[in-house]
């Protein structure tokens, strides 16, 4: 897969709930690859941004673009499309009523027709991957947040994506589980995935990302590589945020 | 007791019951199906399906059954013409299977949109984002879910489609409460043991369902 040319390119997004304006004319591209961390305060649309990519929100005004093609209205070459972006939740948000193997192989099964036998094993070396192989036939409420969220992490890659989102993987995990979801991210993007990931660990911020794009009240304030965001924000919105976050 | 010792009351008694429990069975057959059908139509991204299924939610659970069931033999059979069998009793039982049907349906809609409601949005999200059509997120993931939150309720339809069976009487069909009619037009001197007969039978048969469901409801909760 090349890299360098853009993946998931944002063209003036607008997105308004009621008289709220939750993205105020973003502009945003990712290239094939790339790690792109996106922080802000609470309410400033980093989830909504992360969230309008496989359009589980949909936009106003504007373009999104994912390789190359527009993204489609509600149906069949939109499913198409969300089954290529990978896509990891603040509350995990496994099937409660399917055991671990099967909320991995279900979308191999079901939306890409894959046979169950090649689906299993594919899935098991996910699991495995994730280091949760030996609870493959719980259900997702006898695991931990951190299992669950590496199960997450494991059914998105099962669909073999060109892109994962992460929206606040970590947010609801105990602080000891946190560890354990960044450092399976970690090695995703050393292998190469593009992911769009917001978050407010900026441990991962700096190590694993590419760019970081600093949001507040819907907009794009700041988009620079880690080291020149964190050591010299230009903005007075970023060195606010970051003089909280980074004195405790 | 006399009166249930005549072996032809009893028999009128028994095929009064055996007509309950076919149009409840048939009823809560059709009006299952018909009614997750239309629970789906309401929570579909399509406004034309949502409104069908709001018009049939709002006019059938708010009209009358004994409504429903005379439109469906004086307006369906005797004005449009609409005959389901040529014997008059089994024309009347499926009309009254129609009516009770469409009826039942809107309060089955309506318990399985509740349960569709307990299933949590990130459910349905994480459905799609893996690429799941709509009807697989409803069919695969939501569905299933709510389906075991919806047992309890779905007993209490049921009791109450059984109980409304008797309005199929009406139309001149001899279900228990109509054979109950006779009993007493024909024994004045026994009017309170046939009420409660009759009114015994139908606990016999309803009470133990209410259990039934309220376990099953039990043992097929979803963990989360």
């Amino acid at each position: 897969m090349a890299t360098g040319e853009p993946l998931i390119v944002l063209d003036s997004v607008n997105k308004w709930y009621g008289p709220l304006h939750v993205l105020d004319d973003v502009s945003l591209s990712v290239d094939r690859g790339e790690v792109v961390v996106v922080i802000g305060p609470s309410g400033s649309g980093k989830s909504t941004l992360c969230r309008t990519i496989n359009r589980l929100e949909p936009i106003n005004s504007g373009t999104i673009t994912f390789d190359g093609q527009e993204l489609p209205a509600e149906g069949r070459a939109l499913a198409k499309l969300r089954s290529e972006v990978g896509m990891v939740f603040q509350s995990f948000n496994l099937f409660a009523h399917k055991t671990i193997l099967e909320n991995v192989t279900l979308g191999p099964i079901k939306v890409r027709g894959e046979k169950p036998a090649a689906a299993r094993e594919r899935g098991l070396a996910l699991l495995d991957r994730v280091g949760i192989a030996n609870q493959a036939d719980k259900f997702p409420a006898q695991l931990s947040g951190g299992q669950q969220q590496r199960v997450a992490i494991a059914r998105a890659l099962a669909m073999q994506p060109k892109a994962m989102l992460f929206d606040e993987p970590t947010s609801a995990l105990d602080p000891e589980m946190v560890g354990e979801v960044l450092d399976v991210m970690t090695s995703l993007a050393r292998e190469g995935m593009t992911m769009v990931v917001v978050t407010h660990e900026m441990g991962f911020a700096r190590h694993a990302a590419n760019r970081v794009i600093f949001m507040a009240d819907g907009k794009l304030v700041e988009d620079a590589a880690p080291t020149d965001f964190f050591a010299n924000p230009r903005s007075e919105r970023a060195r606010d945020f970051l003089s909280k976050i980074l004195t405790h | 007791m006399h009166v249930f010792t005549d072996p032809k009351n009893f028999d009128a008694y028994l095929s009064g019951f055996l007509w309950i429990l076919k149009l409840t069975g048939a009823s809560a057959v059709f009006a299952l199906l018909l009614g997750v059908l239309l629970a789906g139509m309401r929570v579909s991204p399509v406004p034309v399906l949502r409104g069908f299924g709001a018009a049939w939610v709002n006019i059938f659970r708010n009209t009358p059954l004994t409504l429903v069931i005379f439109f469906c033999y004086f307006g369906l059979y005797s004005t449009l013409g609409l005959s389901l069998s040529q014997e008059l009793d089994l024309n009347r039982y499926w009309l009254g299977v129609i009516g009770l049907s469409v009826y039942t349906a809107a309060f089955v809609c309506e318990a399985v949109r509740s349960g569709i409601n307990t299933v949590p949005t990130g459910q349905a999200e994480a459905a799609r984002a893996i690429g799941l059509s709509f009807a697989q997120t409803l069919r695969i993931v939501v569905l299933p879910q709510a389906a075991r939150s919806v047992i309890a309720p779905f007993g209490s339809v049921l009791i109450a489609l059984c109980k409304n069976a008797t309005i199929v009487g009406t139309i001149g069909l001899m279900e228990s409460s109509n054979v109950m009619k006779d009993l007493i037009n024909s024994n004045g001197d026994a009017v309170i043991p046939i009420f409660l007969v009759i009114a015994g039978t139908f606990a016999a048969l309803l009470i133990p369902t209410g259990y039934l469901f309220g376990w099953l409801a039990n043992r097929l909760a979803v963990k989360r």
